[in-house]
């Protein structure tokens, strides 16, 4: 139950990922061809969500940590949902985007607790997601949700048409004004 | 984390019994796929199947490793028999109309807030991980079907009759999941596992409000089918499994 001990210690809540390289220095720079987790996150802003693509596994949160033990880079992994079915092409873009920087040894962990929640996306990730089309999520934790934005109108009124939208992680909505439907990213 | 040998083996027990409830339900909810009566529905009973089947996965996984005998998640779930299963009669028993589905799937979805709750504080860290990300997956599960059960209750006359009917027909199928096993005793000793029975009040609190709010009458059943949990099923599973496996049984160890 080595996985058992491991996760023990992500039990305690960890907290939101760092968008950048500036958190505190890591305690184990070397291995991994020398390289710093630091710098190893910097490679993994490569690796995007492969269902909205403009988004980073660090801005979406699920990038839970990235160390560098007896010469392996272990990345920590927490999915969105349980049956995340992007979870697999993640882990492969990730060995594919550190061996071409030539980390050869990798080492993936997945984690479900503390539970992924859609706070751990980043501010530049929630922008992002408007961008692309997507309303980012309201804090997670109310029982009501409050009146979802349209993310090309803004202001105007919105309705939802299913809670479940294109993927698990998704609710389909429509705007009331320009009639064009949307996805919402439900806060979780 | 060392275990005793009788506490990993009733722990990897455990690790089947809900890795095979959702499982088999996520295989059920499957079978829906482009047959819901609309896109909407659809993608929601696809959706929520697949959120059974990631905590399937994660379970079964976990079950490999406790296990220690090199089986990983798709070797427990494509080649167990039938009789290894150890999923509670419910959760195969057929989708029958999109009614009974939802009568099903509220049944569970009530017993699982109760279950995840409770295992997101086991004093086993990798199973408190699972169960608390599967407990935010249960409450919008729960949402979805108790909304669906109060429309079709309160719906036609048709909707209500076919929902009253679901409710009944699932109604002995209920009482099994509340059963203590005897393999749970050292789990609820170590605070690794819990026991199910308190939660059925809880379960009956949740279930009369969705069913009164309905219009939908709590059958009067006091026959308790049971079976599940000791493999022995309905014939239900056997036919799903066969569906499930077959790949796998015909070519063992076959990469997509």
């Amino acid at each position: 139950m080595s996985d058992a001990a491991d996760q023990a210690g992500a039990a305690e809540p960890l907290p939101p990922p760092d968008a950048g390289a500036s958190g505190p220095p890591p305690s184990d720079t070397t291995g991994a061809g020398g390289t710093a987790p630091d710098d190893i996150r910097a490679m993994l802003t490569q690796v995007v969500d492969p269902e909205i693509p403009v988004v980073t596994i660090e801005e979406l949160g699920i990038l839970r940590d990235v160390t560098v033990t007896d010469g392996a880079a272990v990345v920590t992994l927490t999915p969105t949902y349980s049956g995340c079915p992007a979870m697999d092409l993640i882990r492969d873009e990730i060995r594919r985007v550190l061996a071409a920087h030539g980390i050869e040894r990798v080492e993936l962990r997945t984690v479900y607790g503390p539970a992924w929640t859609t706070d751990w996306i980043t501010p530049a990730g929630r922008v992002k997601l408007e961008s692309f089309g997507i309303a980012p999520p309201h804090a997670a934790g109310s029982s009501v949700r409050p009146p979802v934005a349209c993310p090309r109108c803004r202001t105007a009124p919105t309705r939802t048409v299913s809670e479940f939208g294109s993927t698990a992680c998704k609710a389909l909505m429509v705007c009331e004004s320009c009639g064009e439907p949307f996805d919402y990213f439900k806060e979780l | 984390m060392a275990l005793a040998t009788d506490l990993r083996a009733a722990l990897f027990t455990y690790l089947i019994v809900h890795g095979d409830d959702n499982l088999i339900l996520a295989q059920r909810l499957g079978e829906w796929s482009s047959r819901a009566p609309d896109l909407e529905d659809d993608i929601a009973l696809t959706n929520i199947g697949l959120d059974h089947l990631g905590q399937a996965r994660a379970l079964l996984a976990y079950a490999g490793e406790v296990e220690g005998a090199g089986r990983d998640e798709d070797l427990l779930a494509f080649r167990r028999s039938e009789r290894e299963y150890r999923n509670a009669l419910l959760v195969e028993q057929p989708n029958g109309d999109y009614a009974q589905t939802m009568a099903r799937q509220l049944f569970f979805d009530a017993y699982q807030l109760s279950l995840w709750e409770a295992l997101s504080v086991s004093t086993d860290a990798t199973l408190a991980g699972i169960a608390s990300k599967a407990l935010k997956e249960a409450r919008y599960h729960y949402r979805h079907s108790g909304t669906w059960v109060v429309r079709l209750g309160d719906g036609t006359d048709e909707s209500h009759r076919r929902m009253q009917a679901g409710v009944d027909a699932m109604w002995r199928f209920v009482g099994e999941l509340f059963t203590r096993t005897a393999e749970t005793e050292p789990l609820v000793a170590s605070g690794i596992g819990f026991d199910p029975t308190p939660w059925k009040s809880d379960w009956d609190e949740r279930i009369t409000a969705v069913l009164a709010q309905a219009t939908l009458s709590v059958p009067n059943e006091p026959f308790v089918r049971t079976g599940g949990r000791e493999g022995l099923h309905t014939e239900h599973l056997g036919h799903l499994l066969s569906d499930l496996q077959y790949m796998q049984r015909t070519y063992p160890g076959l990469k997509w």
